[in-house]
């Protein structure tokens, strides 16, 4: 596959390291993406694929190491700098405006104007230009918001092209995508390669891989294992074995646990993001696992059972008792405790000590008089969550941001290990958190079980939901697609039932 | 494992430092304001130059202490200073009409919280912007005290109304002693109870507050009801110093307060903020006027200056931040 062209710059990474506080998310990352190639990245969540990304795009500079593109060695300051350098990095969360026309998004920054007043006309022209043989079908006067999800893609992609970028990346393109779109994505990837830029892909699918790319590099736990130059000889155990690196079944470390017995029973829910009524019911003891892509509407469900969102329809018992869930509150009164997706936006208050991020929600209830702060059984309970949960910190005064993700993952646990739980929601539990804080998170999930809670974890991490779950239950646009013991999960069976099928 | 920790524990050291500087850097400020204007302006330690300026602190520190509560959950309130106003002429009135000062105190009082409970309402239930919501309020309340005013100075005859600004206990001015026991109670209040422990959670990061099953709507509520109700404290106390409930004072003085918090430290954006801040900044406000006064500069420039003060005050916040 390398007698492709050989004329343009490649992208070479020398030796970049990353620094957080606390964190060290990238070491020593050396590896080189040849023009005319499609070169994949990939690893697991955390492992260090977006930072890279980020320092690529200018967003994050680099703690060591540089870039080289061609002959010269470069060092982004800003997004600015990335761009003016021939670099476009496509985001999974697209930097679009929604409220403007799609024309003024692909001009953003540089509008065709006189005197300051905008040349519609010439906008518009210029943008049917960009959209050309790549989305002919996109008014360039549209509402970018009024667009479907790939089709924005496609303008965020048609906005790269614009600038002449040389080396384009996309991190996780097809998250979002239906199969149709993803096949006319695949298309002007190949176009891109064939013109001889440089093509970064990251994904989870390995279908995607190998039919696209001409060459893989596997990341763990920020540190650059291997690169794979010639795909025909490549096996999908070979990648798989090399991204892991070690035994799966040990990590999560799943072992049967009793189930006593019903706790929660949902019937026939349906809310803000559920398109069918959807029922199940989990144990005492057991781990649900809710498989699905982005936007199945698996966060949807824990949020309406948790009582962020009123539900429309449908009843929810715990215990055999009916509950009425209007807010937080309610569902926290009843035992069952929400693990945000989003830890920075809803789980942790940054500002505050680790401490007072533990006592946050058990507070209240241990209030004397119903106001006073109980300073020593706070100070005692915060000691306590941080031994029992191996929570890595100097001190509980430790201001949390300066805690890793696993870290501030295991301060939620403690924060509602502190207060009666029936039901643990899960959301996403590991995402962003490294391989070793992912291990013990397993495990409190294991403890917490055999101890008689009902866990519900949801996660797009394939092998995650099939190494801790006792039973899987699939979701694709909004409604529940399938149900599968954990003797019959399988990779492929599960992602068939989490594709979606209507538009597909 | 032993690589992590050492990356935890060096930034620690260096964040203590921080920490410290961060909470008592201001307070040094004050401190050391108050000993230059000693030194170098005659007359500043004088028994009735520190009364007065002792009484300059009390309205501004009073309302200076809730204001810190709107502001570390993350909101403001404007209507103080029409609040001030409208209690003096609200208990004024009423006194002229009752002859009763625990009449006339209660109905000033009972103004400030009901003005306070509907910012708090609306701000929390109806998820309205505090800058607007207390935007219009502030201009309700102001025409509020034109309105029972007529427009006029109330006179107050009844002589026990005196008491809480022109009195005094074992020799020290009653407003003063009104105000040292807000700064202990408010600071009390913010570090030992729910409600203040509370307060600083919903503005660090309010989503998270509600997830972890804080009653944020109703700690909004109660922050601008107390607010409300020491706003019209604050205007009782200069009522009685003035021995009349006018209509027009406390223009702008929602801003002074605001200045005040935000020079001590406390964040514009909700999450930081603790009582020394606020004893900080209504200080070093305070002893830089009353200096200014001691050395005779025009009116004009002293609204420069505090401006200035105010601008570089929140410039080594934000320097201090990165």
């Amino acid at each position: 596959m390398l007698q492709r062209v050989e004329s343009g710059d490649s992208l070479r990474f020398n030796a970049i390291g990353k620094n957080f506080p606390g964190v060290r998310a990238l070491s020593d990352i050396s590896f080189i993406a040849r023009p005319g190639t499609v070169h994949a990245l990939m690893g697991e969540n955390g492992a260090g694929k977006s930072t890279l990304l980020k320092i690529l795009g200018g967003a994050y500079q680099p703690s060591s190491g540089d870039l080289q593109i061609g002959e010269r060695t470069l060092a982004f300051r800003s997004a600015g700098e990335s761009i003016a350098n021939g670099v476009a990095v496509i985001h999974q969360e697209l930097h679009l405006v929604p409220e403007m026309s799609v024309a003024e998004n692909l001009m953003l920054g540089h509008m065709p104007s006189r005197f300051g007043l905008v040349n519609r006309r010439a906008m518009y022209r210029q943008a049917r230009e960009l959209l050309k043989g790549l989305a002919d079908e996109i008014d360039p006067a549209a509402r970018l918001g009024s667009l479907s999800l790939g089709q924005r893609q496609l303008v965020e992609i048609a906005k790269a092209m614009s600038r002449n970028a040389h080396v384009i990346a996309f991190d996780e393109p097809t998250s979002s995508l239906s199969a149709r779109e993803i096949e006319r994505l695949m298309t002007i990837i190949a176009k891109l390669r064939d013109e001889g830029r440089v093509v970064l892909y990251v994904s989870h699918r390995m279908e995607e891989i190998f039919r696209i790319c001409d060459a893989v590099t596997v990341f763990k736990d920020g540190r650059f294992v291997c690169t794979f130059d010639d795909m025909s000889t490549l096996t999908h155990d070979a990648l798989v074995t090399c991204m892991v690196g070690r035994d799966i079944e040990n990590i999560y470390n799943y072992r049967p646990r009793e189930h006593q017995g019903e706790a929660l029973r949902v019937e026939g829910l349906l809310g803000h993001g559920l398109q069918a009524p959807v029922s199940f019911s989990v144990s005492r003891g057991e781990v649900l696992g809710f498989f699905g892509l982005v936007g199945a509407g698996r966060t949807e469900l824990l949020r309406l059972l948790a009582g962020l969102a009123p539900h429309k329809a449908g009843t929810v018992q715990l215990e055999g008792q009916a509950l009425k869930l209007r807010s937080p509150r309610d569902a926290i009164a009843a035992g069952i405790l929400l693990c945000p997706e989003d830890r920075k936006k809803e789980g942790i208050v940054p500002l505050g000590s680790v401490a007072e991020n533990i006592n946050i929600g058990a507070r209240s209830r241990n209030a004397r008089l119903g106001c006073l702060v109980q300073g020593r059984w706070e100070r005692e309970n915060a000691e306590r969550q941080i031994r029992a949960l191996n929570i890595k910190t100097p001190s509980p005064d430790q201001q949390i941001v300066y805690l890793s993700g696993g870290n501030q993952q295991k301060v939620i646990f403690g924060r509602w290990l502190s207060m009666p739980m029936k039901v643990l929601l899960l959301d996403e539990p590991t995402r962003g958190i490294d391989i070793g804080a992912k291990a013990e998170i397993y495990q409190i999930i294991h403890d917490l079980a055999a101890s008689g809670i009902a866990v519900i974890v949801v996660s797009s991490d394939l092998m995650e939901v099939i190494g801790i779950s006792d039973r899987i239950l699939v979701m694709s646009e909004g409604a529940v697609t399938g149900e599968v013991p954990r003797d019959q999960a399988e990779e492929s069976r599960l992602l068939q039932l989490a594709l979606p099928r209507s538009r597909g | 494992m032993s690589a992590q920790q050492n990356a935890l524990a060096a930034p620690r050291q260096g964040l203590n430092m921080r920490r410290f500087l961060d909470d008592w850097v201001m307070v040094l400020a004050a401190l050391g304001i108050f000993v230059l204007s000693a030194i170098f302006i005659e007359n500043f330690l004088s028994p009735l130059n520190m009364r007065g300026l002792g009484l300059a602190i009390s309205t501004v520190g009073i309302a200076a202490c809730t204001m810190l509560f709107c502001l570390a959950s993350g909101h403001f309130d404007l209507s103080v200073g029409s609040v001030i106003a409208c209690a003096g002429v609200v208990a004024a009135v009423v006194m002229r009409d009752t002859e009763s000062v625990l009449l006339g105190v209660s109905a000033a009082l009972a103004m400030g919280l009901v003005v306070g409970l509907i910012n708090g309402i609306v701000i929390a239930k109806l998820r309205i912007n505090a800058l607007i919501t207390t935007l219009a309020t502030m201009q309700i309340v102001r025409g509020l005290g034109y309105i029972f005013s007529d427009g006029k100075a109330v006179g107050v005859m009844q002589e026990q109304f005196f008491l809480f600004g022109n009195g005094s206990l074992f020799g020290v001015p009653v407003p003063i002693i009104i105000t040292l026991a807000c700064f202990v109670f408010f600071g009390w209040l913010l570090n030992y109870t729910t409600y203040g422990r509370n307060t600083m959670a919903i503005g660090g990061n309010e989503e998270a507050a509600r997830l972890a099953g804080v009653n944020v709507d109703r700690t909004k509520i109660i922050i601008f009801a107390v607010h409300g109700l020491i706003g019209a404290l604050a205007g009782v106390m200069l009522a009685s110093r003035m021995t009349s409930g006018q209509p027009m004072i406390g223009q702008g003085f929602e801003l002074t307060v605001i200045s005040a918090c935000v020079l001590g430290g406390v964040s514009l954006s909700g999450g930081i903020g603790m009582i020394r801040h606020v004893i900080a900044g209504v200080l070093i406000l305070a002893i830089i006027e009353n200096a200014m006064n001691l050395k005779n500069i025009d009116t004009f420039y002293q609204y420069v200056i505090r401006g200035t003060i105010l601008l570089l005050a929140v410039i080594i916040d934000r320097l201090k931040q990165r």
